[in-house]
């Protein structure tokens, strides 16, 4: 399982989050307030809508559409309408780079 | 004799060819702003909502508290006319702000006044949370959005009574009825998960206790005054609702996926705005629904060059659908495709922004048009 290389650390804001796609798929990467990065599935459980335009709240990520909210550490949905949990990703920082472990 | 083309049935055939042309959980068009300004647009604060709340509830205990008083005194009736419209038109707009979770920072401040609002509203806080999502999700996508409240061409009476809160109350004392004796319609569940099904059960039984409660008070006292409390606002006091909900969507485009072809932004008095909290910014609402109330104002200045140009008041508006409501039933395809200023970004074909007044949705309608005798315009 590779290490693949995502974005610099610097590009995600603290308390924020990024798109990032690769090999056809879609991912979101947070960067928490403590500054620990996280990687997850990039579309809502609920309906296919990006999170990456959602609001990040300490560790709770927002659809911005319908307001399904998840615990990006975990994945756990945690307010409706979302019900399925998100995937999520290991990630480590790497010389500055924020990087991602795909299976 | 006019026909209307369109089965707005949840379950029927144009919920079929909506899916299949692509028009169902679609990606809408959207203004572009910057990240870091959507941000601190979409940032909660409790603040602003806690103010609205205690004035809410103030003025609705003063107000009742002046109806009990006064009863059952003529003088009275102002009282209760404040107090309805804060009961069925204030609350309406509690119910959709608290849905979304955007009004309160704090979640258990944003859930108890959703119960509170839904309560008064006598909506289900299950049923009519899943189908707001889907109002949001297909907004006036017929077949799929269950909150289009005039079909093409509209029911007069229907339009009419709405403001005297008949249908409100019937429509949802039969739900709640419903759901009490553990019933819930296929159409309906096309659109509330099944694990959800059995809170909506519970509540509805929860209810049911309070209205035997405030039956019994009632006959105990031998008076209709403890439903003016509870339940027959919804019958005086839905007007402001009504005549606000019909500016949201009424006259423009179905079957697109672009909200400014379909919804309407208006400007409206400072009292209205507090009772309607700031859904008249109805085409930011539904562009960027997690904005909250308290933002849409400047939400709506960030984004106006891209929008058409708000009606300037209530009348405004009316003077728009009311002609075209009219037209409708000589033609149920024609709608208002408002013009952008030149700053917007054109309506896009790839968003149904070709669709043109008069036509019918390409892949919908079309198809009938031949067993659909068309008045000429």
């Amino acid at each position: 399982m590779p290490w693949i290389a995502a974005c610099s650390a610097d590009d995600i804001d603290t308390e924020d989050l990024i798109r990032w796609d690769h090999a056809g798929r879609s991912y979101a990467i947070y960067r928490s307030p403590d500054d620990d990065y996280f990687c997850t599935d990039g579309f809502c459980t609920h309906e296919a809508i990006h999170l990456a335009d959602g609001l990040v709240m300490d560790y709770v990520v927002e659809c911005p559409k319908h307001n399904g909210q998840f615990d990006y550490r975990s994945g756990e949905a945690v307010r409706l309408p979302a019900c399925k949990n998100l995937n999520t990703w290991q990630t480590r920082v790497e010389n500055g780079q924020v990087e991602i472990l795909i299976d | 004799m006019s026909h209307t083309n369109r089965d707005y049935a949840l379950l029927g055939r144009d919920a079929r060819l909506a899916e299949e042309i692509g028009l169902v959980s679609a990606q809408w068009y959207h203004t572009d702003l910057p990240r870091k300004v959507m941000k601190e647009l979409m940032t909660r604060s409790d603040q602003p909502a806690i103010r609205d709340t205690i004035i809410l509830f103030s003025v609705m205990i003063a107000s009742a508290g002046a109806g009990i008083w006064l009863w059952p005194s003529w003088w009275s009736a102002p009282f209760w006319l404040i107090y309805g419209v804060l009961y069925a038109s204030a609350m309406d707009s509690r119910w959709h702000e608290c849905g979304h979770g955007t009004a309160f920072k704090t979640r258990w401040m944003n859930d108890a006044v959703y119960q509170v609002a839904c309560f008064c509203m006598m909506r289900n806080p299950v049923t009519w949370r899943w189908s707001h999502t889907r109002h949001h999700t297909d907004t006036i996508i017929v077949g799929h959005d269950p909150e289009i409240i005039a079909m093409r061409p509209a029911v007069v009476a229907r339009l009419i009574l709405n403001f005297f809160g008949i249908f409100e109350l019937w429509g949802n004392a039969k739900t709640t009825l419903q759901l009490i004796a553990g019933y819930m319609p296929e159409t309906t569940k096309s659109f509330v998960p099944e694990p959800e099904r059995k809170r909506a059960f519970l509540i509805a039984r929860i209810w049911a206790v309070i209205y035997l409660g405030v039956a019994a008070l009632a006959f105990w006292m031998q008076s209709i005054l403890p439903f003016m409390v509870v339940g027959l606002p919804i019958l005086f006091g839905s007007w402001h609702m009504v005549m606000t909900g019909y500016m949201q969507h009424l006259g423009l485009a179905e079957n697109v996926l672009d909200h400014r072809l379909n919804s309407r932004t208006v400007y409206v008095n400072p009292i209205s705005r507090f009772i309607y909290w700031n859904m008249n910014f109805h085409v930011e609402h539904h562009m960027f629904p997690m904005v909250p109330y308290h933002a849409l104002p400047r939400m709506h200045e960030l984004v106006k060059h891209d929008m058409p140009p708000a009606h300037p008041s209530i009348l405004s508006a009316y003077r728009e659908i009311i002609p075209t409501l009219i037209r409708q039933f000589k033609n149920p395809d024609w709608f208002v495709k408002r013009e952008l200023p030149a700053s917007a970004q054109p309506y896009r074909a790839e968003y149904h922004g070709d669709l043109e007044p008069g036509a019918p949705t390409p892949g919908i309608a079309g198809y009938d048009a031949q067993a659909r005798p068309v008045a000429a315009e």
